[in-house]
């Protein structure tokens, strides 16, 4: 017996039963039809599979659906304000398959940085760093490029950075 | 990969007694690791216990250091201010691990059990006696450049892929343990083994034993991890480094060392401690520590050059984190 | 000369078309093909892979997999339908029982879930022959190998060896030479969508939404593998996620969603490899092993240059790669000799990644160049300038356009390379040896001979119709612009549609040529549609061209050229390797959208520098098998691995390449990059890496 889960998607409600085994990507993409996370590996070794879940970025092919009961999930296609529009300015993608988990990813990376997080290239553990590139470019590296849009992914995040800021 | 029963039981002890039961049960948490092995073929198990909402999240004050919840995920644990201010040795070592996805699912109990990257391990059509005890050990002779430099045995050349791992195995650190006949606390050190003839047992928890929390003192002296990996970002470990030390008036009076992607544990590095501990904190004592520590290093020949640049780079990387502890003399 | 277009549209920095799509994740890929109507619930296919790299399937029971519920079939070689040409051994999936390389398809299943045919594809049980061990594999690149052999040709069309004048006297004579060997390794384009398939056979009919850099080249493929008419086989591709080779030629799993959809008429089937099968199905780069032998004056001016080629290829299929070739354009030497050897191995059948020929083949010799330069005491720089050949060595043909010169010297003044010492190992900044080193790029202008584009007034828009392919490069936004000023109407009232074999046939986009070719058609079609029509069409009005010849091309020889300066920093302590600058600086013709062309040159070196530090296949010579079949230890550069990367271009006109000027940008960024590198990685520690990537161990001293 499949157990029966509901799922938040982008502000939708989603009622639906899955087999224990699929994965939260599979269920959005195979189950639900949304088939903006990508997958690029199966196996948590590119982002191409980011999306929020309850706020925080996550990797959906690790994580199994029927843990995420009652979750609200946010894909690139429920990502409002200013990423979306800088990714286009800043050309950050080429192909587009990373592109939306580097645009949930870099809105983990936003959030993150607002609740004063540090990263491993933070000078001082005890400080909020300001988000400069360095800052960005390893908080975004959990999301693989092959087009290598990476200078402009970061500008991309700098800029909606600012634009949060103002 | 089979379909399995999923459960998620309201306690703690229903769900150690739940895996205690059957021997194809298996504890869920974070899933960074166990998902990632039932795609790639290499777990099967027939019931999954999930236990994410059954460990405490929180991480509280206890005499001396922190108490941290076995759910705390490692993006949480890292971000704590206390970790930073007090523990920078493991906030250091969570930021360098995988990346800020992986940082928000994976867990205190979950990543120090987290298993070898060994490929072959990873790869079902490879003999490994870790996957199936006494079929032989593909890795030995193959691609050796991720493998052991000490503590591997004929059997088995894996490391431990984890830096959470080498920072807690440096400080102390007791781990907190849950069985179907009651707690127990075990030092984090006792934690992994060495593969010896028996690689299929990565540590000393029985089947059923849950972890619930894991209880770290805050040392004194100056804190430094250093982790070594081909791409600058999201890799694991070649080497890394692990160090406190405590340092008064030129005198190291306390060493807490240990060392990642060497082993198939996080390798407490005793004899570099004990060399260092009473002596003067120079240059020329961190090489002598770092030369004691590698005394016994092995190298693993392999097709892809094998490893033997590993023990030249742990001794360097070891030296050199030494020195980061070490204040500098500045105006 | 051709008619150059007046730009207007062309060189604008127009955003990306499909940029909305692709960032809120709505762009439609293989593996996401809607049902359409009519067709039954999808199905989803699995593949067994094989566990020996050479031997013979004695034993496959299916009996498991088949008892599962929710499986809908299993082929195997007994049970698959039997392909109408099996020439292409690559293609002819599940045929026979023979296994040629460790990761081959050797069984398929069907089932009403992705996780249902994971599972049964577990289940199923292979035995190989006794003569599958692994004893006598061949699976080891070597250049004392006694079975090399000599290909008829080598990729694209070169010629296997060319000699000119005599090596063998330039290095008898020669005051200085250089004899070295170079390697460069086994690679994987890894493009971030797995190669997907979704198919629907209706009894009579064949469509394949493919992941692919050819819809034409997939439908002729298929035609002729399974033995259909053109009309029969339709295949649709509207977006790609990276292929830079790979989705060049249909590989062996196109072939496998065909057969599966032949099995299940009526069903969508779904196929899309995993990573770990990427590695075995979807092609490689060869390893190279380069001998560079050069003979020089003490001034620096070459008097020869040679260099041997050793590859292998796969037992299953030949794949030569023409890493001589780039040696036969680059630099004046009245004395030159290249040559290519091949391995036919145990292993997976090697394929296109990004400039093939070029991108290996500018490792050896420009890292040549550069110890040349140190014996010489010459600069590096000027070494290059002082080789500059009138014409090209090879053929005696001037060049339409070259412009590497000045490349070198545009790079040389952005990068500050003027006040260089040239002394290696001397610079020590925060416990990191740093070091500068210099390398040129080229890449060939190709322009297709076959491709075919419409024209049509729709309302009070023009629609351009050819099936190319947009795999990131940016034909989307680029096509229009061209269209537009062939028009002379503005580029917003300018569409283009790709990516559907029911549009007219378009060659594939490979070999950078794919603005050249597909621009050079839509312009012909708008100047018939100009021609006829007038200014002032009516609706429907529809004209369409073939490429035209350019009969420049037989006089002219027609390149691209860069030059590209690294900034390297090795770790004191640990020898970790980090790039924190790389500029490049391109001579390749008018470019159409700088920012697309921008992101193309970064993304060509951006893979460069993964070439110089991280990529390498690990094929275990014991099993055949690449061990690092994944993107955790197969790395591809990370973002933090990316620092200051900057990409220029100088203006440059060219009147003979093709109307609007252009050269190509999607493969000469990876040219010469890893050379670069590794000369910067000398010059930081003194040690001088001949074998890529650049790993610390090989730099910790």
């Amino acid at each position: 017996m499949d157990p029966e889960l509901t799922l938040t998607v982008d502000g939708a409600t989603h009622t639906t039963t899955c087999d224990t085994r699929t994965s939260l990507l599979d269920l959005l993409r195979r189950r639900l039809g949304i088939t903006s996370p990508k997958k690029g590996c199966d196996h948590g070794q590119c982002g191409a599979c980011t999306v929020l879940v309850d706020g925080r970025r996550v990797l959906s092919c690790l994580t199994l659906a029927v843990t995420r009961d009652g979750a609200e999930v946010v894909t690139a296609a429920g990502i409002d304000g200013p990423l979306p529009q800088a990714f286009q300015e800043a050309d950050g993608f080429q192909c587009g398959y990373c592109t939306p988990g580097q645009v949930c990813s870099a809105a983990g990376v936003l959030d993150e940085h607002a609740r004063g997080w540090p990263s491993v290239v933070t000078a001082d553990l005890t400080d909020t760093p300001a988000l400069d590139d360095a800052e960005i470019a390893e908080r975004m590296s959990g999301n693989l490029c092959r087009c290598g849009a990476y200078k402009g992914i970061r500008e991309a995040v700098r800029t909606a950075a600012g634009a949060a800021t103002r | 990969m089979r379909p399995f029963a999923y459960d998620r039981p309201d306690t703690a002890a229903a769900a150690v007694a739940a895996v205690a039961d059957r021997p194809d049960a298996a504890f869920l948490g974070g899933g960074t690791n166990l998902v990632d092995h039932l795609r790639l073929g290499i777990a099967d198990p027939g019931l999954l216990v999930d236990v994410t909402s059954l460990t405490s999240t929180e991480i509280v004050d206890i005499d001396g250091g922190l108490r941290i919840g076995a759910g705390v995920t490692n993006a949480d644990l890292a971000a704590d201010p206390r970790v930073r201010a007090r523990l920078p040795v493991l906030a250091a070592a969570l930021l360098s691990g995988a990346s800020g996805q992986l940082r928000n699912m994976a867990t205190t109990g979950g990543n120090p059990l987290q298993r070898t990257r060994c490929p072959y391990f990873q790869d079902p059509a490879s003999a490994c006696n870790k996957r199936v005890p006494g079929s032989g050990c593909a890795a030995i002779g193959g691609a050796t450049r991720n493998h052991a430099i000490l503590g591997a045995s004929e059997h088995c050349i894996a490391t431990h892929p984890s830096d959470m791992a080498v920072a807690l195995a440096a400080l102390d650190t007791q781990v907190r343990i849950l069985g179907p006949d009651g707690g127990r606390t075990l030092a984090f050190t006792d934690l992994h083994r060495l593969p010896g003839d028996t690689p299929e047992q990565d540590t000393e928890l029985a089947h059923g034993e849950l972890i619930t929390a894991i209880d770290v003192s805050y040392p004194r002296g100056r804190h430094a991890y250093r982790k070594v990996r081909d791409r600058a970002s999201y890799a694991f470990a070649l080497v890394s480094v692990a160090a406190v030390l405590d340092v008064v008036d030129g005198t190291v009076l306390d060493a807490r060392i240990a060392l990642g992607g060497v082993a198939h544990t996080p390798w407490r590095a005793v004899r570099a401690e004990d060399t260092l501990r009473g002596g003067p904190a120079t240059e020329e004592a961190f090489a002598a520590a770092a030369e004691a520590e590698l005394a016994d290093a092995r190298p693993q020949p392999g097709f892809d050059g094998g490893n033997a640049f590993k023990i030249p780079l742990a001794r360097r990387t070891l030296t050199a984190t030494l020195r980061q502890t070490t204040p500098r003399e500045t105006a | 000369m051709t008619d150059v277009l007046e730009p207007r549209a062309i060189g604008r920095d127009l955003l990306r078309r499909d940029g909305g799509l692709k960032v809120r994740g709505t762009a439609v890929y293989a593996d996401e093909t809607p049902v359409p109507e009519g067709a039954g619930p999808p199905a989803y296919c699995r593949v067994v892979t094989s566990t020996v790299a050479r031997g013979r399937i004695v034993d496959l029971d299916t009996t498991a997999a088949e008892a599962l519920d929710g499986v809908q079939r299993v082929l195997t070689h007994a049970t698959a339908e039997h392909l109408a040409s099996t020439e292409d051994r690559e293609l002819a999936v599940l045929q026979d029982a023979e296994v040629g390389f460790r990761g081959q398809i050797v069984a398929a299943v069907l089932a009403d879930s992705d996780e249902i045919a994971r599972e049964a594809a577990g289940l199923v049980e292979v035995r190989y022959a006794a003569e599958a061990t692994n004893a006598e594999l061949r699976a080891e690149l070597r250049a004392d190998r006694t079975d090399l052999y000599t290909p008829e040709k080598v990729n694209a069309g070169h010629e296997t060896d060319t000699a000119t004048g005599n090596m063998d006297d330039a290095l008898a004579l020669a005051p200085v030479t250089l004899e070295r060997t170079y390697r460069t390794p086994m690679q994987h384009n890894n493009p971030m969508e797995p190669h997907a398939t979704s198919a629907l056979w209706t009894g009579t009919h064949l469509t394949l939404w493919d992941s692919t850099q050819s819809v034409h080249r997939v439908r002729d493929t298929v035609v002729q593998v399974f033995g259909l008419a053109p009309e029969q086989v339709r295949v649709v591709c509207p977006y790609v996620g990276g292929g830079f080779g790979s989705k060049g030629t249909p590989h062996a799993n196109v072939v496998t969603a065909a057969l599966a959809a032949r099995a299940l008429p009526g069903r969508l089937v779904r196929f899309a490899l995993t990573r770990q099968e990427m590695f075995a199905l979807a092609g490689h780069r060869t390893p190279t092993i380069q001998r560079l032998q050069l003979a020089a004056e003490r001034d620096g001016t070459l008097r020869g240059i040679a260099i041997d080629v050793v590859e292998q290829t796969s037992k299953v299929k030949e794949f030569a790669e023409q890493t001589g070739v780039p040696t036969r354009t680059m630099y004046a030497a009245p004395n030159r000799r290249t040559t290519h050897r091949l391995a036919a191995l145990d292993v997976p059948v090697p394929s296109w990644m990004r400039a093939p020929g070029e991108c290996p083949g500018m490792f050896g010799p420009e890292v040549a160049l550069d110890e040349l330069a140190v014996e010489l005491g010459i600069d590096p720089v000027e070494l290059r300038i002082r080789n500059e050949p009138e014409v090209d060595p090879e053929t005696g043909r001037p060049f339409s356009s070259r412009n590497l010169v000045a490349c070198l010297r545009a790079g040389a003044e952005r990068f500050g390379w003027a006040d260089r010492d040239p002394e290696p190992g001397t610079r020590r900044v925060d416990g990191w040896w740093v070091g500068t080193g210099v390398a040129a790029s080229v890449y060939p202008t190709i322009r297709m001979t076959k491709s075919t584009a419409t024209v049509r007034r729709e309302g009070d828009r023009y629609v351009g119709r050819i099936g190319a392919a947009d795999l990131g490069t940016g034909a989307y936004t680029v096509l229009p612009q061209i269209l537009a000023d062939a028009l002379g109407v503005d580029e917003a009232r300018v569409d283009v549609l790709l990516g559907d074999t029911d549009l007219p046939e378009a060659s594939v986009a490979g070999g950078s040529s794919g603005t050249t070719t597909w621009g050079s058609a839509l312009v012909e079609a708008a100047r018939e549609f100009r021609d006829e029509f007038g200014d002032d069409p009516r609706e429907g009005d529809e004209a369409a061209a073939d490429v035209p010849p350019n009969p420049a091309e037989q006089e002219y020889v027609m390149s691209a050229f860069g030059a590209q300066f690294a900034e390297v920093r090795v770790h004191a302590d640990t020898g970790e390797v980090r790039v924190p600058r790389l500029y490049g600086v391109f001579a390749c013709g008018r470019i159409v959208n700088p920012r697309t062309a921008r992101s193309q040159l970064l993304g060509g070196m951006t893979m460069g520098l993964g070439m110089a530090l991280h990529e390498q296949s690990l094929l275990d010579p014991r099993t055949g098998a690449v061990v690092n079949h994944d993107l955790a230890e197969y790395h591809v550069p990370a973002n933090a691995d990316v620092a200051d990367l900057q990409a220029h271009w100088l203006d440059e006109d060219d009147p003979y390449v093709n109307p609007m000027g252009s050269k190509g940008v999607g493969e000469i960024g990876i040219v010469g990059t890893a050379a670069a590198v590794a000369n910067a990685a000398w010059h930081a520690t003194g040690v001088r890496v001949r074998d890529l990537p650049i790993t610390l161990d090989k730099v910790l001293g």
